[in-house]
């Protein structure tokens, strides 16, 4: 069971989460800057190569995620200890990806619009994309089903892993469908884009942050779920004890 | 001559649905008994005799049964433990001989054991060819009982085991519980008939809201 | 010596629990009267939708593993109603057998349903959709049906187990299961479209895509059998 003591805090901000966050703000505010003014806008797309910038690097949180998710699950499964934290932080983790695999479809969505006209295109990457977010919809449905915090460690981490197998074979089945097509179906949007130098450093920087904004947002969301699960556990001792008193009174 | 003991819980938490349905039991079982447990609905009388066959976890204390650690793991005791809830685990389209034959090809018995589990509870001829859904409760019961017996389980964990027998089926269930006792086998069962049951059992306990106490 | 005396209670349990399966399906008929026609049905209510001979004759491929992948949640609920109805699948639990046994007998249960299925739809679709098949073609859409039926039967059967019995399977089922039959979908269609040759797809195209079916069903063969046992348990 869960053997750490109640942080002494009722936050969950720790020294690492302030130098996560401090960090955070301060790639992030560059990033806009740079991002909205500083560079400069494509020949051929105009100012809405910007869209870019937001979602380039979503795109690599939302797979940076989904990798998180099965490492801290493998540990969960096959660690002796089978520390439940590992199955917090996967998770948290997937939480966050699904977040930011709708911040990637959505701008992708509307870049294709403003760029080729089309909201979407059947590109392998965005269609990956998109199933990786059904996947983890699904995993995150399996972990609110009915059962101990055990049984919901371990029912996820198979989950999770299984997508892992899962994942890739989606992946080649569309490369090999879309192969088929002779058309450029390899609609990238940023395919076109020249990049400037400073460009390549926002975008560089955008990674960085928004790999900054994950991490902060996983400390903080598995240190929530520690506490309710820990909130659970003095309940259950409130709960022994009231029914053991029960059975004297009886 | 040493009494070996078969089961032995000592503060045992058992949480089902963040709920403590078991809070603090201590216990024990020597071989060759056949201990009733008493209590009302919701004591936690189904969840223990769970937890004794390994399908649900031990939150806290220490629980041994059949020399298998309860906690560290709980699959190993299962297939020393035969358990009957209040479903049979009947396949309702098969017929009960078809059942019969499928859990016994599952832990490997014969064809002989099936059929001697078969007379003793008064399945065989034409009861043994007639399909599950079609039979009364009572006769489903005695299947359910039939397949406990051709698993040859060192521990027998029933719950309610009368409910739903008439007169003639309660005298063969005790007939089979005493047989099987002689057989070398551990009975604990859940029951709210308390006379007929205190008759048949050699000691009792008394569950109240999750704890245990010697009767 | 052990580990044969192993291996043969693993074949026993799987089988037992194969021919249970079928058994059951044979004395109760469910998936041979209400799955088949409910499939049929749908290959008519495609024809119905799309109203056109042409598009009809192209497509014929994609609307019979729609179909199967519809009927598949149908199948697979079925699958474990028969464990959970009266708490079998709790027996089997405590019998303290082999679950990856229990997996596979159940998988290849479902897959020979499956197969089934698929005789069905197919011969709807060349009754209604008008395709037509060289030889070699048969060739390549029987191992077509029998490598994407194993996928689906082991991909089944896993999910099956872990939403029987839970609130809200009725829906949990497809979410999670339709991400990963995606490859089986598209690998099968372009297959069965290479076999009957429409969209201009040549058989040795075909190929290429039961191969990647195979590897599918050889993944979820052995992942299921892994995973079965954690996934079934309290």
């Amino acid at each position: 069971m869960l053997s750490q003591s109640a942080p002494k805090f009722s936050s969950t901000g720790t020294q690492a989460t302030r130098i996560v966050g401090a960090l955070t703000i301060i790639v992030m505010t560059w990033v806009l800057i740079s991002g909205l003014v500083l560079t400069p806008a494509d020949v051929v797309q105009g100012e809405s190569v910007r869209i870019m910038y937001v979602h380039v690097p979503s795109a690599w949180v939302a797979y940076l995620a989904f990798i998180v998710t099965a490492i801290a699950s493998a540990f969960y499964i096959f660690a002796k200890r089978h520390s439940l934290g590992f199955d917090r932080v996967a998770g948290a983790s997937a939480e966050v990806g699904v977040m930011f695999m709708v911040i990637t479809l959505v701008t992708g969505s509307l870049w294709g619009r403003l760029t080729w006209g089309e909201f979407w295109q059947w590109d392998p990457r965005l269609t990956t994309t998109a199933f990786l977010l059904v996947t983890y919809v699904g995993y995150l449905a399996v972990r609110r089903l009915d059962g101990s915090v055990e049984q919901r460690a371990r029912r996820s981490a198979v989950i999770a892993l299984l997508a892992v197998l899962e994942i890739p074979l989606v992946h080649f089945s569309v490369v090999f469908w879309r192969s088929l097509h002779q058309r450029a179906t390899i609609l990238d949007p940023n395919g076109d884009v020249k990049m400037d130098g400073l460009m390549l450093f926002t975008l560089f920087s955008g990674v960085v942050g928004f790999t900054l904004v994950f991490v902060w947002l996983i400390l903080h969301r598995q240190r929530t779920m520690l506490l309710s699960d820990l909130a659970n556990q003095s309940g259950l001792d409130a709960a022994i004890l009231a029914r053991q008193n029960e059975s004297v009174s009886i | 001559m040493t009494v070996e003991k078969v089961l032995e819980f000592s503060d045992v938490v058992i949480v089902y649905d963040n709920f403590p349905a078991v809070a603090g039991a201590t216990f024990s079982v020597n071989a060759g008994e056949i201990v009733l447990l008493q209590g009302a609905n919701g004591a936690g009388k189904t969840t223990l005799l769970r937890a004794c066959a390994g399908l649900l976890p031990i939150a806290r204390g220490s629980a041994n049964v059949l020399g298998c650690d309860l906690r560290l793991d709980r699959l190993a005791v299962r297939s020393r433990v035969g358990l009957l809830g209040h479903a049979n685990g009947l396949f309702q389209d098969l017929t009960v001989l078809e059942n019969m034959l499928f859990w016994s090809r599952l832990v490997g018995a014969t064809r002989n054991d099936v059929d001697q589990a078969m007379d003793a509870m008064g399945l065989s001829g034409r009861l043994s060819e007639t399909q599950v859904a079609k039979l009364s409760a009572g006769q489903r019961r005695r299947c359910a009982l039939a397949s406990l017996i051709v698993r040859r389980a060192q521990l027998w964990l029933l719950d309610e085991p009368h409910a739903g027998l008439d007169a003639q089926g309660r005298d063969e269930l005790d007939r089979t519980l005493r047989a099987a006792r002689d057989a070398g086998a551990t009975v604990i069962f859940a029951s709210h008939e308390i006379e007929r049951a205190s008759a048949l059992a050699t000691r009792s306990l008394i569950v109240t809201s999750g704890t245990v106490k010697q009767a | 010596m052990k580990k044969t005396a192993i291996k043969t209670a693993k074949r026993r349990v799987a089988s037992a629990v194969f021919i249970k399966d079928l058994r059951i399906e044979a004395r109760s008929r469910v998936v041979t009267n209400q799955v088949l026609p409910f499939a049929g049905l749908i290959m008519v209510m495609f024809a119905f939708a799309l109203d056109n001979d042409d598009v009809l004759q192209r497509v014929a491929g994609g609307l019979i593993w729609l179909a199967t992948i519809f009927s598949l949640f149908i199948i697979v609920q079925r699958s474990f109603a028969i464990d959970t109805s009266d708490s079998a699948l709790d027996s089997l639990r405590v019998a303290g057998i082999d679950l990856s046994a229990v997996f596979f007998g159940k998988a290849v249960a479902l897959t020979l349903q499956l197969i089934a299925l698929d005789v069905v739809l197919i011969g709807a679709a060349f009754l209604l959709y008008q395709i037509q098949v060289s030889a070699l073609g048969v060739v390549l859409l029987v191992t077509c049906v029998v490598c994407a039926t194993t996928g689906l039967g082991f991909v089944g059967t896993l999910y099956g187990g872990l939403t029987a019995g839970t609130n809200g399977r009725e829906t949990l089922l497809p979410l999670l299961l339709l991400p990963v039959v995606a490859p089986v979908l598209i690998a099968a269609t372009r297959a069965t479209e290479a076999a009957l040759g429409s969209s201009g797809a040549e058989i040795s195209e075909g190929w290429a895509w039961v191969g990647l079916l195979t590897i599918f069903a050889a993944v979820f063969g052995v992942g299921g059998s892994l995973a079965f046992g954690p996934l079934i348990d309290e």
